[in-house]
C-alpha cells in the first residue's frame, strides 16, 4: 500500500511539473470577457459583451471615427441626404467581399435591413431582433444599382447615421444567413478585419486576421475571447498571465494593476449616465423643491471617489460629456449642500414622509448599486428624509421599474449607455415616453418645452441647431430635476505591458484593428 | 436484481415528471421574463410583447408546458432563448464537463475519506487520529468557493503550477494531460467537504465494527492485524458508508454549481445559474431534468452496490 501511494505521488509530481506555464503566444491576443456570447449575429444581440467581438468581425455602412461618437464612412464610401431629411443615398465601397467570398453590394445591404424590419421576409424567423427599433424610422430600402443603396425614412431622423454605426447596423453575409438559418449566430460571416474561426461553447471564440481587409490587414494574427463570469477568477487569470486584455476591472483591483509594471491600465469616459429616477406623479417628489433638495443632499463626489474609487465622474445633467458637441459645458453639477437641501425641504413643507427606494443588485452599467444605494440613503437621511430601500435582482428590478413607479416607489436607480445624445432623453424624458405609451419615462416627467426641444432636435439634420436645442434641454431638465444626476462611468481595461496601440473608445466598443502584440 | 433496477427506474419517471411541473411553475412565478432579460433597459412593454411573440411565450402557460412535454417525448428539449442553440446540445456538453469534475471529486473524496477514516479508527486517540480529526473539521467548515479562490491565488497566481480557470488550455492542449492539469484544483476543492463527511462516518462505522465479537474471534485466530482490518472490519464498515457516498454524490453535484463558477468550469452548474438569471426556461428545464436523473441514478447505483456487499439485503 505504502509503495503504491509513493509511486502514485511520484508519478503525479512528474506529471504536473511537466507543463511549463506558457505566456500567451505572440501576435495572439487573449481577451477576458464577462460572459459567454449570446450570439454572433449582430442583429440578434443587445450586450456590450457581444459587441466586443462583433465590431471586429463586421463593418457597418458607417462607423465611429476613432476616439469620437461621430459617424464616418465605412462600407459606404459616401452618402447624400435629401433636403427634407427623408432619403439617404449611400455609395458602397467597391470590391469589398464577405469572408465567404460573396460580394458586398446593394442587394446584400437591402437583405440585412429587410430581414430585421420586415416580418414577411423569408429570413425574419432567424431572429428575434431586439434592437430592430433602432431602424424603425426606415420605410424602405432600395438597391438602386450594384453599389448604390437608398433608404427612405418615414420622417426625418437625425440619429440615423449614428445608429448605422451601432452593432445593430453591422452588415452580415446574406448567403451565410441563408445557409445556416437559425444557427447563423454561431457561424458568423462579415466583412471585418477579422474572420470568424471557431466558437467552442463556454470556452473560447477565435477570430483570425482577414488578409484582404479593405482597410488594411490588422497586425494581430488572431484574437481569442474567453468568457470568465466570475470577477475574482478573471482577475486571477489576468494576474497569472492567462489573459492579455481584461475589461470592466472592479475599482478595488484597478489600483493593484496600476502599481504593477507588467500591466497597463486604460480609462475612457463614455456615453453613460447613472441617475435616480424620481416619481413625479405622487408623493414628496411631485414638488420641484424636494427633487432639487435630493440633488443637493447627495454627496456625489464622495460616491465617485469612495465607492467607485475614481472610476466615474460626477454627472451634471442628463447628457454625458462624451457626446461632446451636444453637451452643455456650462452646466455645473448640483453642489453637495445639505443645509440648502434642508432649507428647500422646509420651504416645500416636506413633513418627513417615508420614501421607498428601489435598488438593484447589479446589472448592465449599474456599477456598485447596493453600496451606492446605501450611501445615498444615508445622505438623504442626514437632511431628514426617511428612505426605505427595497433591493431586487436585475431582471426583477427592470420588471418593476420599466412599467413606471406609480403606486410602488418614490425613487429608483438607473443607468443608460447610448450611442447618440438623442436616444436617452427621447426614451426617458418626453411626456410621450411615459411607460403606458411605451417609453422609459418611469418617473412621469412632463415639460412641454422639453418635449418640443427634443422632437425638434431629433428631426433636424443640422448639427449646430441640434447642439443648441440639446444644450437648452439640459439646462431646463437640470433645473426641473426629474432625476438625481449622479455619475458618468469611465470604462476601463487592463492589458499586459507588451500589448501595443491599445485604445478604448467612447462608444465602449473594443476595436482591435490596430492593436499589436509582438 | 434486474427486476429491482427496472422497478426503481420506473419509479423515477413520475418523480422527474413532477419535477418538470414544479420547475415550470417556479420559473413562471419569479418576476421578469426572457424578453426583459434579452432587452435589458430597452424592455418597453411593446418590445417585450414583440419578443415574447417571437419566442412563443405569449401562449397560455399550460399550453406552453404541453408543447414542451410533447417535444420532450420526441427527444427535443427545445431551443435556449438566451444562447440561441438547441437545449439538448448545450445540456449534454455541459453535463459531461460536470460529470468529469464531479466524478473525479467523488473518486477523490471516497479514496481520501475512507483512508482517513480507517487510519483514524485504527489509531483511535493516537496522534494520527487527532491530526485527521482536526483536518476533517477544518475541511467540513471551510466554504469551498473561498477555498477555491485561495487555491487559485496560491497555485495559479503566486506559484504558477496550475491554470486559474477553464477546462482546457486556450491554445494547443485539448488532450488528457491538459484536462487533468485543469481538473486538479477544482476537483480537489469540490472533494474537500465530502472527504470530511466520509472520513467521519468511516471512522464511526469502523469503531463500531472493531468492537464486534467476530473481530475478536478473527484476532484470536491469529490473523494478521492488516487482514483483520481490511478483510473483515473494513468490508463490514463499507456497507454503512456506501449509501452515504451515494448521498455525497448528490452534494458534490450540487456543490459543483459554485465551484464551476469560481473555476469557470464549463459545467451544468454554471449553466443553470446563468439560465436562471436570464429566465431561460427551457434551458433550466433541460438542465434540472438531467441533474435530477443523474441524482436518481447515483442513488440507485449506491443501493445496488450496497446490496451486492451485504448479503442480508438480498
Amino acid at each position: 500500500m505504502r509503495k503504491l501511494i509513493a509511486a502514485a505521488m511520484t508519478a503525479g509530481t512528474m506529471f504536473f511539473a511537466s507543463p511549463v506555464f506558457a505566456q500567451t503566444p505572440p501576435n495572439v491576443l487573449v481577451v477576458g470577457q464577462i460572459a459567454e456570447p449570446k450570439s454572433l449575429d449582430p442583429h440578434a444581440v443587445t450586450a456590450v459583451n457581444d459587441f466586443r467581438i462583433l465590431m471586429n468581425v463586421y463593418d457597418g455602412l458607417t462607423r465611429y471615427k476613432d476616439g469620437t461618437l461621430e459617424p464616418e464612412p465605412a462600407l459606404a464610401e459616401s452618402w447624400e441626404i435629401s433636403d427634407d431629411g427623408i432619403t439617404y443615398t449611400f455609395k458602397l465601397r467597391e470590391g469589398v467581399t464577405f469572408h465567404d467570398g460573396t460580394p458586398l453590394n446593394a442587394e446584400a445591404v437591402k437583405f440585412n435591413f429587410d430581414r430585421m424590419l420586415n416580418e414577411d421576409h423569408p429570413y425574419h424567423d432567424t431572429g428575434p431582433f431586439p434592437l430592430a427599433f433602432y431602424f424603425s424610422s426606415v420605410d424602405a430600402v432600395k438597391a438602386v444599382d450594384d453599389l448604390t443603396v437608398e433608404f427612405t425614412l418615414k420622417e426625418p431622423f437625425a440619429p440615423f447615421l449614428s445608429n448605422l454605426s451601432y452593432p445593430t447596423g453591422l452588415i452580415v453575409s446574406p448567403e451565410a444567413v441563408k445557409e445556416h438559418g437559425k444557427d447563423y449566430g454561431r457561424s458568423p460571416v462579415g466583412t471585418g478585419a477579422f474572420r470568424f474561426e471557431e466558437w467552442q461553447a463556454n470556452s473560447r471564440v477565435v477570430i483570425t486576421r482577414n488578409e484582404d481587409y479593405w482597410d488594411g490587414a490588422p497586425p494581430l494574427e488572431a484574437v481569442i475571447y474567453r468568457p470568465i463570469t466570475d470577477t475574482n477568477t478573471r482577475i486571477a487569470e489576468m494576474l497569472s498571465g492567462g489573459l492579455d486584455v481584461m475589461v470592466e476591472v472592479p475599482p478595488d483591483s484597478l489600483q493593484q494593476f496600476r502599481d504593477d509594471a507588467n500591466f497597463s491600465v486604460y480609462e475612457q469616459a463614455g456615453p453613460h449616465v447613472w441617475f435616480l429616477i424620481l416619481n413625479m406623479k405622487e408623493g414628496p417628489f411631485t414638488e420641484k423643491a424636494v427633487r432639487q433638495a435630493a440633488n443637493y443632499a447627495i454627496n456625489k463626489k464622495a460616491l465617485v471617489e469612495n465607492i467607485l474609487q475614481g472610476t466615474a465622474d460626477v454627472a451634471a445633467g442628463p447628457t454625458p460629456p462624451a457626446f461632446a458637441w451636444a453637451y452643455n459645458e456650462e452646466l455645473q453639477p448640483y453642489p453637495y449642500d445639505p443645509d440648502k437641501a434642508r432649507q428647500l425641504l422646509e420651504e416645500a413643507g416636506y413633513g418627513g414622509e417615508e420614501l421607498t427606494f428601489y435598488v438593484t443588485e447589479g446589472g448592465s452599467g449599474m456599477l456598485d448599486p447596493i453600496a451606492m444605494g446605501t450611501a445615498i440613503q444615508a445622505d438623504l437621511q442626514a437632511v431628514g428624509m426617511k428612505v426605505n430601500i427595497e433591493t431586487y435582482e436585475w431582471n426583477t428590478f427592470l420588471g418593476k421599474v420599466n412599467p413606471g413607479l406609480e403606486g410602488k416607489a418614490d425613487m429608483a436607480e438607473m443607468a443608460w449607455m447610448t450611442n447618440s445624445p438623442d436616444t436617452l432623453p427621447f426614451l426617458a424624458l418626453r411626456s410621450e415616453a411615459w411607460p403606458e405609451k411605451g417609453g422609459f419615462n418611469s418617473g412621469y416627467y412632463a415639460n412641454e418645452k422639453v418635449d418640443e426641444l427634443l422632437n425638434k432636435a431629433r428631426t433636424s439634420t443640422d448639427q449646430d441647431e441640434r447642439a443648441a436645442l440639446y444644450k437648452e434641454m439640459q439646462e431646463i431638465v437640470q433645473d426641473d430635476a426629474p432625476w438625481v444626476f449622479v455619475a458618468n462611468w469611465k470604462q476601463n481595461a487592463v492589458t499586459g505591458a507588451n500589448v501595443e496601440n491599445f485604445k478604448l473608445q467612447p462608444s465602449f466598443f473594443l476595436m482591435l484593428q490596430d492593436v499589436a502584440k509582438p | 436484481m434486474a427486476a429491482y433496477i427496472a422497478k426503481r427506474l420506473l419509479a423515477a419517471i413520475p418523480v422527474l415528471f413532477g419535477l418538470s411541473i414544479i420547475v415550470f411553475l417556479i420559473m413562471a412565478m419569479i418576476p421578469g421574463d426572457p424578453a426583459t432579460a434579452i432587452l435589458g433597459s430597452y424592455a418597453t412593454p411593446e418590445n417585450v410583447a414583440r419578443i415574447n411573440a417571437d419566442l412563443g411565450l405569449d401562449k397560455p402557460l399550460p399550453q406552453q408546458y404541453l408543447i414542451w412535454l410533447g417535444n420532450l417525448l420526441q427527444g427535443d428539449l427545445g431551443r435556449s432563448y438566451a444562447l440561441n442553440r438547441p437545449v439538448l446540445d448545450e445540456v449534454l456538453e455541459r453535463f459531461s464537463a460536470t460529470l468529469i469534475l464531479a466524478g473525479t471529486a467523488l473518486v477523490l473524496c471516497s479514496i481520501l475519506g475512507l483512508l482517513a477514516g480507517v487510519v483514524s479508527a485504527v489509531r483511535q486517540y493516537g496522534l494520527a487520529d487527532k491530526v485527521i480529526t482536526v483536518l476533517v473539521l477544518i475541511g467540513i467548515s471551510i466554504p469551498s468557493f473561498w477555498l477555491g479562490l485561495l487555491l487559485i491565488l496560491a497555485f495559479a497566481v503566486k506559484i504558477r503550477l496550475f491554470p486559474a480557470s477553464g477546462m482546457y488550455a486556450i491554445y494547443g492542449g485539448g488532450d488528457l494531460p491538459d484536462l487533468l492539469h485543469h481538473l486538479f484544483l477544482p476537483a480537489l476543492t469540490l472533494a474537500v467537504v465530502a472527504t470530511g463527511v466520509i472520513a467521519r462516518l468511516t471512522r464511526t462505522a469502523m469503531l463500531e465494527v472493531l468492537r464486534q465479537d467476530y473481530i475478536r474471534t478473527a484476532r484470536a485466530k491469529g490473523l494478521s492485524e492488516r487482514r483483520v482490518i481490511y478483510r473483515h472490519a473494513f468490508k463490514a464498515a463499507l456497507v454503512s458508508v456506501i449509501p452515504v457516498i451515494g448521498i455525497q454524490a448528490g452534494f458534490v453535484l450540487g456543490g459543483a454549481v459554485y465551484i464551476e463558477t469560481v473555476f469557470q468550469w464549463p459545467g451544468i452548474g454554471s449553466m443553470l445559474v446563468n439560465a436562471i438569471s436570464t429566465r431561460d426556461l427551457l434551458l433550466v428545464q433541460g438542465g434540472v431534468l438531467v441533474v435530477a436523473a443523474a441524482y436518481v441514478l447515483f442513488n440507485l447505483a449506491a443501493d445496488v452496490v450496497q446490496t451486492l456487499l451485504d448479503p442480508r439485503l438480498r
